[in-house]
């Protein structure tokens, strides 16, 4: 028998889970973002202390310096949970897809002025191991931080980056083979160019506090290493040379930076704006790792830039200051 | 000069490796054992983090692909399902009980293997293992939340699911996956994969998701049956990697071998003790059964493990000498817990019941051996009982076991009339346990599990009362406040099934779809 239940219409007890209730002031129906986020990590009543950090319970706060009343203050601006990042990720992939298939298909880095080419070899594909570093440590990120609303961006921030690690690799075998990556690698271990921006990645990799290492990856790493390569150096230096087929290779990066820097200023506002403590935390964690990572890149973007490049690195740190002053934070 | 010729054609798993490992380097401005700090201490000796073998390989552009084809579909059928009113669709209101086990139980612990398989991938410093833990770790967010999502509208309409997170952290029978997960979790990093990588992923998902999925799709549960189908495509990755990293461990180092034969002993047996749960809702909560308990164990361990423990043997590894104690508890297991949740149903998220003639019967059937003689008679001393107008409800406190944290209701192994009791003594206080394996498990590291939280002894400590509560006042109701802490509204959430709003709206509900009125 058929029974048409649809036509059955029954008052629901309630709208949504308590928790959820609790925190949006009231039952009434909530969203899959606030649903699969608020209170998801476990917080009360641990059994044992991890082996491997017996100071710290297995979810700790005080694993950080930033100090906040509520961790769930933080939300993600794109209200991401998983299948609102995985659809939304498929659909730049698919983008992704046809770009590399239309430079491809018509044969368009053979048409790249030599010189060009290897300057997108010599600068893009060493970036392949930053962003791998950048999926370690947002790996680390999501297993130590508090509050699922703080932790749950790093795990797709990490995979992020892993794509953006593949999708770099794809465009040294596009654009050359697998000796350019060979050869970036080597510079990477090697060359003078890129020695201050491997040490700033390693030291990255000791860092214990979760936020301050949010602070130096996804903040200022990112923060000055996106509008100079991919906004400035590629879709603006480049392409007017004849680089366009390369602005398109790397469109993803340039979306994705565009997208992730909303969540990440949310974040820092949030923040800062808990209190005068954390202000002055951030602000400190900001100003160091921002002198560290310019000069850091200040070689690396030489490579695009030649004589252009103290005043464009010495442009985008200014804009990176503006972008603080407005989450808050003065540096 | 033309490009195109002069390049080296890649094959699938060079690519592969230019995509993963080729990322790698060795780091030189720090030392590797601080970038890495929580390689050494477990005792696992790794030589040659190169000779992992990727056991899937899956770039992150392939896999958004087709990760978001699966939730474009699970959240169709999630969508038509509330839509439609679909869990009126069950077979009938007690199945809605699996749902709260799973909810309050279950789900929690895939967010625990997402937070523990970041933490695994960041500990290796091998790029393969780290990709397939990151992976897996974004696989397990994706597993919590659509269960959430998928139990959303249960929770709309049905008590006893409406605070899972609090109640997960503080209902005394939940401390039972929640300690399984948290000890898995503060183990090091090769253990946790031991544990949840291999034991629970590759040698008992079959018994614990299988039984939950299949149970739905038996009982008319298409949103549940759904999510579940959905995250067994993860599943098959997980299994590959749970395997290979036991393979990979013993392959490196004899020494290896026999830390991690300890630990599947360890874990067969935590394992299983969790799945005493899984066990009663097949056998007991199921209105339409898939199969038994003892069935599923014969199948999915008996045959399945026994395969794969023999594949094992070219390691020196041998098949957990629990098993045999397993076996012999297989007639008894789910019916001495159905027990013990029946006497328990007033502290509990779920409602219990006594089975009807029909599933009297079916459970003879199945366990010819025991119910008959051992477990029908009391059944139908209670139900009588009920008729009566006595329904029993146990308002003490059960001795909890140190390890498994399971009231001590067990029995002797091949001794079904005598409960079993172990005891050890350490630094002057006295711990008790279920079992010889969970008391061996205490003894090799005692002062982890010395730490446990256990409700019971926490409740007798005055910590399980809400804010403010003075136990000395004269009628303190000590189960009413514990009620309170937990967030379990009585009348509600808890008691017999006959009894509960559940039954009565859903026949009420049903009955709009069925009759004019
Ligand atoms: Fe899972
Ligand atoms: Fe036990």
């Amino acid at each position: 028998m058929h029974i048409d239940l649809r036509t059955v219409s029954i008052k629901p007890l309630r709208h949504t889970f308590d928790n959820v209730a609790r925190r949006i002031g009231s039952d009434k129906p909530a969203s899959r973002y606030q649903e699969g986020t608020l209170d998801m990590q476990q917080t009360a009543n641990f059994h044992y202390r991890p082996t491997w950090d017996p100071e710290h319970a297995i979810y700790d706060a005080s694993r950080s310096a930033i100090v906040m009343a509520d961790w769930y203050a933080f939300k993600d601006p794109r209200q991401f949970y998983y299948g609102a990042y995985t659809l939304t990720r498929a659909r730049q992939q698919d983008t992704a897809e046809s770009n590399f298939d239309f430079v491809e298909n018509r044969g368009l880095a053979a048409t790249l002025p030599e010189p060009l080419r290897d300057t997108v070899l010599k600068l893009l594909l060493p970036l392949r191991h930053v962003a791998w570093g950048s999926n370690m440590n947002n790996a680390s990120v999501c297993a130590y931080s508090y509050g699922t609303g703080f932790s749950q961006p790093h795990i797709y921030q990490a995979m992020d980056q892993l794509g953006i690690a593949q999708y770099i690799t794809r465009v040294g075998l596009v654009l050359g083979d697998v000796d350019a990556l060979d050869e970036a690698k080597r510079a990477w271990m090697e060359d003078d160019t890129w020695q201050g921006l491997r040490r700033f990645v390693e030291d990255s990799f000791v860092i214990k506090d979760p936020f301050e290492l949010f602070v130096v990856q996804n903040v200022v790493l990112d923060g000055l290493m996106y509008p100079l390569v991919y906004d400035t150096i590629i879709d603006e230096v480049l392409s007017s040379q004849g680089g366009t087929p390369v602005a398109m290779l790397t469109q993803f990066m340039t979306d994705w930076y565009a997208e992730t820097r909303k969540w990440v200023d949310a974040t820092v506002k949030i923040a800062a704006a808990e209190s005068p403590a954390n202000k002055e935390v951030l602000a400190a964690w900001l100003s160091a790792w921002r002198d560290r990572a310019a000069a850091a890149l200040l070689p690396v973007a030489r490579i695009g830039l030649a004589d252009q490049t103290d005043e464009v690195m010495g442009e985008i740190v200014l804009q990176f200051n503006a972008r603080m002053a407005k989450a808050g934070v003065a540096i | 000069m033309d490009m195109q010729v002069a390049k080296k054609k890649l094959g699938l798993k060079e690519r592969y490796a230019v995509m993963t490992r080729g990322l790698d380097w060795t780091p030189s401005y720090q030392k590797m054992e601080d970038i890495y700090p929580y390689m050494a201490y477990e005792g696992i000796k790794i030589h040659d983090w190169d000779k992992w073998e990727d056991p899937f390989r899956l770039t992150m552009d392939s896999y958004w692909k087709y990760q978001a084809e699966k939730e474009r579909k699970l959240y169709a059928i999630i969508d038509a399902f509330a839509q439609n009113n679909g869990h009126l669709n069950v077979t009938d209101a007690r199945y809605i009980n699996t749902l709260k086990l799973f909810i309050s139980g279950i789900s929690p612990l895939e967010y625990v293997a997402h937070r523990g398989f970041a933490h695994a991938g960041r500990a290796f410093p091998g790029a393969g293992p780290r990709v397939a833990c990151l992976m897996q770790s974004l696989d397990e967010i994706r597993h919590a939340q659509t269960q959430v999502h998928a139990i959303s509208n249960y929770n709309k309409y049905y008590n006893g699911m409406h605070d899972f997170h609090h109640m997960h952290d503080r209902v005394w029978f939940l401390s039972v996956p929640k300690s399984f997960f948290d000890d898995a979790i503060t183990a090091g990093p090769f253990e946790f994969m031991v544990s949840i990588g291999f034991s629970f992923e590759y040698v008992l998902t079959n018994l614990l998701f299988v039984p939950f999925v299949s149970g739905a799709a038996y009982n008319g549960d298409m949103g549940t049956m759904t999510f579940g189908f959905s995250a067994q495509s993860d599943e098959a990755r997980h299994m590959t990697l749970g395997l290979e990293v036991i393979k990979f461990i013993l392959e490196q180092d004899p020494a290896n071998v026999p830390i991690v034969q300890r630990w599947i002993d360890k874990w067969t047996w935590r394992g299983y003790r969790v799945l005493t749960l899984v066990a009663m809702m097949m056998d007991y909560m199921l209105p339409k059964r898939t199969m038994s308990w003892k069935e599923a164990w014969e199948v999915y361990f008996e045959e399945n493990g026994g395969a794969l423990f023999k594949d094992l043997a070219r390691y020196g590894i041998t098949m957990p000498k629990c098993a045999e104690q397993i076996a012999l508890e297989k007639d008894h297991l789910s019916h001495q817990a159905w027990s013990t949740f029946y006497n328990y149903a007033a502290a509990a998220n779920f409602h219990t019941w006594m089975p009807d003639e029909d599933e009297m019967t079916w459970l003879s059937s199945k366990y010819p051996e025991s119910f008959d003689k051992l477990y029908r008679p009391r059944y139908e001393f209670w139900r009588e009982q009920a008729a009566k107008g006595n329904r029993f409800y146990s308002k003490t406190l059960p001795m909890l076991c140190q390890t498994c944290q399971i009231p001590m209701v067990f029995t002797e192994p091949g001794e079904p009339t005598k409960i079993c009791y172990r005891e050890v003594d350490y630094k002057g206080d006295k711990y008790h346990f279920c079992s010889d394996p969970c008391k061996q498990i205490f003894e090799h590291e005692p002062e982890k599990y010395i730490q446990a939280w256990l409700p019971v002894q926490q409740i007798y400590q005055g910590n399980c009362f809400p804010e403010g509560t003075d136990p000395t006042v004269e009628g303190f109701d000590a189960l009413a406040a514990v009620l309170k802490y937990y967030n379990l509204e009585n009348g509600r959430d808890n008691l017999d099934f006959d009894i509960s709003e559940d039954k009565k709206n859903f026949a009420e509900w049903r009955g709009q779809a069925t009759k004019n009125i």
